[in-house]
């Protein structure tokens, strides 16, 4: 029941660090690392989408305990859309982002309606079998989405007409961690409000919650529908960026993945995505590199480990120790 | 007609494979509330035993099955006892991602220990080529495969119904705390429905290497076809698994004879119509919906 308190990091009067610390971590982190590492932006700009599709799933599984291991359809269905409407209706950017997100948050609330009457295994299996029907629609609708090829090619205008896509990838790496600040600071307002405390007093007790009047399913559809957008605006980014979209975005992997970087970073908090993600890309990239099955086992041992012995991840680690040294200190 | 048996006849052997696969696994979600998404790492490992055993130590299709499938449930005794018994009680997302890195391990270690390619097993003679059913030949090993997956599905309502194991079992399923109390080993117990189903799984991997061919990834690449159908069926139950394997097997098969392109869809969509309409399984009690 611990985590059916008040986010600590609620807002109070002229605290600027409190309202925006986290983020300017954020960029701070970024930007170091993509002038340590100026080859390897590209690598940085996936770890800034990813972590926003991590995000949308700290969300809905850590905020509101929606099990879900098909949050890649959000993923997918925002990157098919930003994609489709860049090449037949507009390459503007910032459209794409809005078209993106309103395809995830559609997906999420029609399969959520037939996905969150459930729990457990039953929940689980649903957002699986709904993610891979839309995958196989994507793969045999080949007319509207190329089918096995993807789409590629898609054009992407300058942003706000000024700033154009460079070969490097700076644009890409800056307009993609631009959206990761802003989505962060987004979703941590979500959950410090009334409503992410009422999304943890579903996931700590659905029944209890209904007994006190709480609409339970109404309000997992709405923290569905803004996971879904968040999932959607990340697909839209790799879209965007990547300039191709295959039906990988759509995959079980990705759904998987995803989870995965969550739980290693901490699930009950947000910001267990922002270490999960970075930590799990350089560890896959570095021994990936070598062996992909040596990846396959330091991931799995990596994955028992923090469930046997970090229940709170990266992040209950991070704390940890920081509250040990503020106890020292005083 | 002739098509329409064929059906029934691969789709019967392939549910009848699905079902001595997952029926430790439902059974054991039943009992222990674990959702073990490393279950089919046990099929693997019971099916590259089985394989290693005839190649390298020239045993005979029977006695190599034998060993592998008790070593399988041997093994599996430990893995219980020191990794799967620590996440008793904790929330299934600990669970599911704690056996999906055990199922990670597995396929690393099998890798490194024969490499990522596919193995067959070899069947004995006995067992492959057809056989005349009367009206139609049919392969053997088809045939075979049904009448294992059915004796096997009688001699576990057997044991379940009428054994003084099965009734512990089942008191610890209803109620695990009052059994305990009226001193009934559930520690042993857990363990030893563990290894069950564990050997079970390893029976399945080999009777099923036909169709489901051995290689390093078997545990993720099947891992959603086997929690479907423990999902469908309801945890826990064994004529639930036992249909839902029989529904999702023939799905299956009919729409790879009938509509190949629209295969992997038409599994999907039965497995969402079914959860839909029965969210606890066919068979599943309410509460454990």
């Amino acid at each position: 029941m611990a985590d059916i308190v008040a986010d600590p990091s609620r807002v109070e009067p002229g605290r600027w660090r409190a309202l925006i610390g986290p983020e300017l971590a954020v960029v701070a982190v970024g930007l170091l690392a993509a002038i340590v590492f100026p080859d390897d932006l590209g690598f940085i700009t996936r770890i800034n989408i990813l972590s926003i599709f991590t995000l949308s799933i700290a969300l809905v599984v850590g905020q509101a305990g929606i099990g879900t291991l098909g949050q890649a359809a959000l993923f997918g269905a925002g990157s098919y859309a930003a994609a489709l409407w860049a090449l037949h209706v507009s390459a503007e950017p910032f459209s794409g982002l809005l078209v993106g997100a309103l395809a995830g948050a559609g997906v999420a609330a029609a399969s959520g309606l037939l996905i969150l009457r459930t729990r457990g295994l039953t929940l689980i299996m649903l957002s699986i079998a709904f993610a891979q029907v839309l995958l196989e629609i994507a793969n045999k609708a080949a007319f509207v989405t190329g089918g096995d090829d993807g789409l590629a090619d898609i054009p992407v205008n300058p942003i706000l007409g000024a700033v154009a896509f460079d070969f490097h990838g700076r644009v890409g790496f800056c307009y993609t961690l631009a959206a990761l600040v802003v989505v962060y600071f987004c979703l941590r307002r979500l959950i410090a409000s009334p409503f992410g405390l009422t999304c943890r007093g579903i996931k700590g007790d659905r029944l209890r919650m209904r007994a006190i009047g709480a609409p339970v399913v109404r309000h997992l559809l709405c923290v569905y529908a803004i996971g879904g957008a968040v999932a959607g605006i990340a697909g839209a980014l790799s879209a965007q960026t990547t300039q191709v979209v295959g039906l990988g975005n759509l995959g079980f992997e990705l759904s998987a993945e995803g989870l995965v970087m969550l739980s290693i970073g901490g699930v009950g908090h947000l910001a267990g995505a922002l270490l999960g993600v970075p930590t799990f890309m350089i560890v896959r990239h570095v021994t990936a590199t070598i062996n992909p099955y040596h990846w396959l086992l330091v991931i799995g041992v990596l994955l028992v480990v923090t469930v046997l012995f970090l229940p709170g991840g990266l992040y209950g680690m991070v704390d940890k120790w920081r509250r040990r040294a503020g106890q020292g200190g005083s | 007609m002739t098509l329409f048996a064929s059906i029934l006849i691969d789709g019967m052997a392939y549910a009848m494979i699905l079902f001595m696969i997952t029926v430790g696994l439902s059974i054991t979600l039943g009992l222990m509330h674990v959702v073990n998404m490393a279950h089919g790492a046990f099929a693997m490992l019971g099916g590259f035993a089985a394989v290693e055993l005839m190649s390298r130590l020239g045993l005979r299709f029977e006695p190599a099955l034998v060993i592998a499938v008790l070593a399988t449930a041997l093994v599996s005794v430990p893995i219980e006892r020191v990794v799967i018994s620590r996440i008793y009680g904790r929330p299934e997302l600990d669970q599911a991602l704690l056996t999906i890195g055990l199922a990670f391990v597995a396929i690393a270690l099998v890798n490194l220990w024969l490499g990522a390619s596919f193995s067959s097993i070899d069947l004995p003679a006995r067992l492959s080529g057809p056989v005349d059913l009367g009206f139609r030949s049919f392969p053997r090993h088809r045939v075979a495969v049904i009448v294992l997956g059915c004796a096997i599905s009688v001699a576990l309502w057997l044991f379940i119904g009428r054994s003084r194991f099965g009734i512990r079992l089942r008191a610890a399923v209803d109620n695990p705390g009052i059994a305990e109390s009226v001193g009934i080993n559930t520690t042993l117990l857990y363990s030893m429905t563990f290894a069950i189903g564990a050997g079970l799984a390893a029976l399945g991997g080999i009777a099923g290497a036909e169709l489901l061919p051995m290689e390093a990834n078997y545990p993720i690449k099947y891992m959603v076809l086997f929690l479907a159908v423990v999902a469908v069926g309801g945890q826990g139950t064994l004529f639930g698994t036992f249909l839902a394997a029989l529904l999702l097997g023939v799905v299956d098969t009919a729409s790879k004879y009938l509509l190949p392109d629209l295969a992997s869809i038409s599994f999907y969509l039965t497995m969402l119509v079914a959860l839909a309409l029965r969210p606890q399984g066919l068979l599943g009690r309410k509460d454990a919906a």
